[in-house]
């Protein structure tokens, strides 16, 4: 029922927001139509006053400091640009308030319906877009933008295993797909009846490349929503990106070809050669560029502001370079991304990373947002030259062909793969093959000399439009109905990772003892270079660590970000570890639900606690509910160093000792004890130097369990002592602590910022449901020092 | 040599019904296990131990462990062997056939359990049926004792971690005296359920014979 008035309140406040987006669209126009018109006009009368008044009263010589001017020529090329990002903006948010439009319909088609109405006022009030999508605008700077963003987020892992499929997908795929179509629609235009003649072959061509550029964007989109399985996902996301790098490559070639009045087999060969030269060497200023920016943001520790903006300059300048040599910058600016992304978020801080994550996407946005804005309102206005054969044919080639490609390639890389590809994931990637941005500025920015370029034009606008609404706004109901294979998404678990990696290497050993080779061994050589070569050099603080405790440590992060962050949404100051990538799955996911009273008060222990994300303090939250213990389980984490000196015998007795300790942060809370208890009890125990951690439960509180929480705390002190006069807690888990406390090496120092805790920072106590459901426990009681 | 030939088929028949390889396969194999037996009829932990490309890896007593563990050999017995011949190595060596476009479905879950219990052997030690505590922290520290200066308390927090997820998604409700006892295969079966072991426990073996074709590194 409230969900009911809510999305009432939803589609007024969305209606409202449509309404008022049109007016500000009408004024942007009207604007520019008022005032690009009179401004010459303008100029030329002031001018023509201040020659005439000095001519028609010569006396008056001083003319007023004229108290309001307007010069909009001056501006107008910027401030048309920054509206219209402004507005395509407004638009975004208009989207987005009302949630189940965005499922339905992608983005993009949100975006050329917005460019095609302001596209249609424009051409209503007679004023023609500002010509800015000239081809060196979209190589050099929005081109660069989209795909850096495509190559930072790429998820690197099933990338890699995936490698072969998504190149051959990629590269041969695209090929079949030029060559096809514009075969194809050479023999279409060999017919005299559809009066397309005069296009020749390699003009064909040219446009075939063009039209098979992919851009699943909102194929994407669709299949991360709804979960399909990796390989799919990858498949799509790879070959979109290295399918812009061919369509360039054969761009350029065959405009180069459309040139030429006679195409000879040598052209022919050259071109092929061209396209490894092209690739290699892309690929080679990619690493290069990554390389020398992993190894700058090592030194970058003390000028942190600047961080975020080696990356972006870097990556900038490979695909310059690139593109001064004509190389794939495509692909240049991808390795590079690549490359540097692991080595420079484990150099520079916190907060640049996620700068450097939201800026990257920002600047993606922006530029794909005006490519397809500027789609719409070119649609509307330029003259159109169309063809209806041509346009059909050409729609239905794309189709057939990339029907015919997937199902092709498919049957011959499926005895390479382990996991095959099914008919319904060929059909999804079949299917996911929208034409976007890319597609429509390469076919803007043909040169003139093409005799039919509004014809091209035409066409691509027809295929664009039509893949885009109709395969993208279809692509959802029809996946769902298929029923993909899906991806697991709670994968994330330690077990997984843990096992994860046994199994790698489980399967490494044995490859080794049958004298085998396959790509984990590529992977484990890999990574032992990684390790002793390139993070020695590259990354400032380089202690080599294990993904599984990467993995622990982010999670660990997550949970406790994700308890500050559940009902309190401006909670956005705390850093934000989890990835863009991740933020949309975690958005996916049902959020626990906890009381908005402990969140504020695990809010206030942190604040009080100077909770510190990325240094000393790790607070243990857990993700799960474990199992309501009134027994004095304890969740316990100790500072290493507060262990050290608890070891000694003497600082037990003495509890001023431990008050030294202060700025030491422990969280520990009763299982099953609400936040208040711990409040209370870190009040209490001030001078320990145990404090207490948010348990994000609150099932019952037991009424023992804040004044049992004392004793364990002494309790652990003692452990050490071993059989020294302690109280006999009912607390079993101890057996634990004092073997963790005995083999404590102390030769672990005090970490720097950069390394979390846990190696060897501390400890985790009992959390296994307390200690108990893991171990035997000994009986009630009376344990001094035990071992299980 | 073609009495050899003829016998060894017959004889490769059997392990090839029983395994699942094929004839080249299993002939690779056994010239491999020539090499690592210094052709006696059987290998004993030494022969492996010594292998320098195992070095590295940081979990290669289990691995090894595995190839002399009895369960593995599908024949209900428990305990380990000191010595193995060619058809026990050959059924260690068959848990990690992948699939093929024909098996059927029932087949792929049957591979995927075998492969779960290979690797839940690997972690049961003591072979009592459950994975406790304690083997769990052997086999994460083995596991990190490689990658660089992860203290053991790490290892340790992280088994425990891993631990309580595992009791707390397949007993979520356990009272306060219970006391979990260790993963049985069934709730390994449930933490592992999502994960997919096809494309990460197979072996393409190969049918030619690579020991020839690999360059410069030299096989012990």
């Amino acid at each position: 029922m409230g969900s009911s008035v809510l999305c009432r309140a939803g589609i007024l406040r969305g209606v409202s927001c449509m309404l008022l987006l049109l007016l500000l669209f009408c004024f942007g126009g009207k604007c520019e139509v008022q005032e690009s018109k009179p401004s010459p006009p303008t100029n030329l009368q002031s001018v023509e006053n201040e020659f005439n008044q000095p001519q028609a009263y010569p006396e008056e010589e001083r003319a007023n400091l004229p108290m309001f001017t307007m010069d909009y020529s001056r501006i107008q090329i910027p401030f048309e640009i920054t509206l219209w990002v402004l507005l395509a903006s407004f638009a975004k948010i208009g989207f987005h308030i009302y949630h189940k439009i965005t499922i339905w319909i992608p983005e993009s088609c949100l975006l050329i319906a917005i460019g095609l109405i302001v596209g249609a006022i424009m051409h209503a009030v007679k004023e023609e877009p500002p010509a800015v999508l000239t081809s060196n605008v979209f190589f050099l700077y929005m081109l660069p933008l989209i795909v850096l963003d495509n190559g930072y987020f790429m998820p690197t892992r099933p990338f890699f295993e995936n490698v072969g499929t998504v190149l051959w997908y990629a590269v041969v795929g695209t090929l079949w797909n030029s060559i096809g179509i514009g075969l194809s629609l050479f023999a279409i235009c060999q017919f005299e009846v559809f009066g397309v003649q005069d296009i020749n072959l390699q003009e064909n061509l040219l446009f075939a490349s063009i039209i098979s550029a992919v851009d699943p964007v909102a194929a994407l989109n669709v299949f991360e929503d709804i979960g399909v399985n990796e390989q799919i996902y990858i498949v799509i996301f790879g070959e979109g990106l290295y399918n812009d790098a061919v369509t360039v490559v054969l761009y350029n070639m065959f405009s180069f070809l459309a040139d030429m009045p006679v195409v000879e087999s040598t052209d022919v060969f050259l071109g092929v050669a061209r396209f490894f030269i092209v690739a290699a060497g892309g690929i080679l200023f990619g690493l290069l560029f990554g390389f020398v920016a992993a190894f700058t943001t090592r030194f970058t520790h003390n000028v942190r502001q600047i961080e975020p903006l080696f990356v972006f300059m870097y990556s900038y300048m490979a695909y310059l370079v690139a593109e001064c040599f004509a190389i794939s910058s495509v692909l240049a600016i991808i390795t590079c991304a690549i490359t540097m992304k692991h080595y420079v978020e484990e150099n520079v801080s916190q907060r640049s990373c996620t700068t450097i994550r939201h800026v990257v996407k920002m600047l993606a946005t922006v530029s794909e947002t005006l490519i397809f804005f500027f789609l719409g309102v070119v649609t509307i206005t330029t003259e159109h030259e169309w063809n209806w054969a041509y346009i059909v044919f050409t729609l239905l080639f794309a189709f057939i062909w990339r029907g015919l490609g997937i199902l092709v390639l498919t049957q011959i890389i499926n005895p390479f793969r382990t996991i095959q590809f099914t008919f319904k994931d060929q059909f999804g990637l079949a299917y996911g093959g929208l034409r976007g941005a890319i597609c429509f500025a390469l076919v803007f920015t043909l040169p003139d000399n093409i005799n039919r370029k509004n014809l091209f034009v035409t066409a691509s606008i027809a295929v664009i439009i039509f893949t885009v609404f109709l395969q993208g706004i279809s692509i959802r109901p029809i996946v769902e109905y298929m029923n993909i294979r899906k991806t697991n998404k709670d994968l994330n678990t330690i077990n997984v990772e843990v096992h994860s990696r046994i199994m790698e290497h489980v399967v490494c050993g044995i490859e080794d003892l049958c004298g085998q080779w396959s790509h984990y061994y590529w992977k484990d050589k890999f990574k032992k270079f990684n390790d002793r070569v390139l993070r020695r050099i590259l990354v400032r603080d380089n202690r080599a660590e294990s993904s599984i405790v990467a993995l622990y440590k982010r999670l660990e992060l997550q949970n406790a970000i994700g308890l500050l962050d559940a009902p309190m949404g401006d909670l956005s100051a705390a850093p934000s570890i989890v990835s863009l990538y991740d933020e949309r799955k975690e958005a996916s996911r049902p959020k626990r639900k906890f009381l908005a009273g402990d969140v504020r008060k695990m809010h206030d222990i942190l604040s009080k606690n100077m909770y510190k994300i990325r240094q000393k303090t790790m607070a243990y939250t857990n993700k799960y509910n474990l199992p309501d213990d009134t027994r004095t389980k304890e969740i316990l984490i100790r500072r290493h160093a507060s262990i050290r000196r608890s070891l000694r015998a003497e600082s037990f007795r003495e509890p001023s000792a431990q008050n030294t300790f202060k700025s030491q942060k422990y969280y520990s809370l009763q299982p099953g004890g609400s936040l208040e208890t711990a409040f209370e009890l870190r009040r209490r125990s001030n001078g320990a130097d145990v404090d207490l951690s948010a348990r994000p439960q609150s099932s019952d509180v037991s009424p023992r369990s804040s004044s049992r929480s004392l004793l364990p705390m002494r309790r652990l002190n003692t452990i050490k002592e071993s059989g020294g006069a302690v109280e006999p807690p009912a607390v079993p888990p101890h057996p634990h602590t004092d073997q963790i406390d005995g083999d404590k090496d102390p030769h672990e120092p005090m970490q720097p910022p950069q390394l979390p805790p846990p190696p060897g920072g501390w400890v985790r106590e009992n959390q296994n449901g307390e200690g108990n459901p893991l171990l035997r426990h000994p009986s009630q009681g009376s344990r001094g020092s035990v071992s299980f | 040599m073609g009495a050899w030939q003829t016998r060894a088929e017959h004889q490769y028949q059997d392990l090839a019904d029983k395994t699942g390889f094929s004839f080249e396969q299993i002939k690779n194999l056994y010239q491999r296990f020539q090499q690592l037996s210094g052709n006696e009829e059987t290998i004993s932990r030494e022969n492996l131990d010594c292998m320098p490309a195992l070095a590295n890896n940081p979990i290669r007593k289990q691995i090894i462990g595995a190839f002399f563990d009895k369960r593995n050999q599908h024949q209900d017995e428990v305990g380990s062997c000191d010595q193995i011949g060619f058809e026990q190595f050959l059924m260690v060596m068959s848990h990690f056939r992948p699939p093929n476009l024909r098996t059927t479905d029932e087949e792929k879950e049957a591979m995927r359990k075998e492969k779960l219990r290979f690797l839940f052997n690997m972690h049961d030690s003591d072979n009592d049926g459950t994975i406790t505590l304690a083997e769990y922290r052997k086999v994460v520290e083995e596991l990190m004792s490689k990658s660089g200066e992860i203290g053991q308390e790490t290892a340790k927090a992280i088994a425990d971690a891993a631990m309580l997820e595992v009791a707390s998604i397949n007993v979520p409700n356990m009272g306060p005296e219970e006391f979990y006892e260790g993963i049985t295969f069934e709730h390994f079966e449930e933490i592992l359920k999502g994960l997919e072991m096809e494309s990460r426990m197979h072996i393409r073996f190969l049918d030619v014979d690579t020991s020839t074709m690999r360059c410069g590194k030299s096989q012990s």
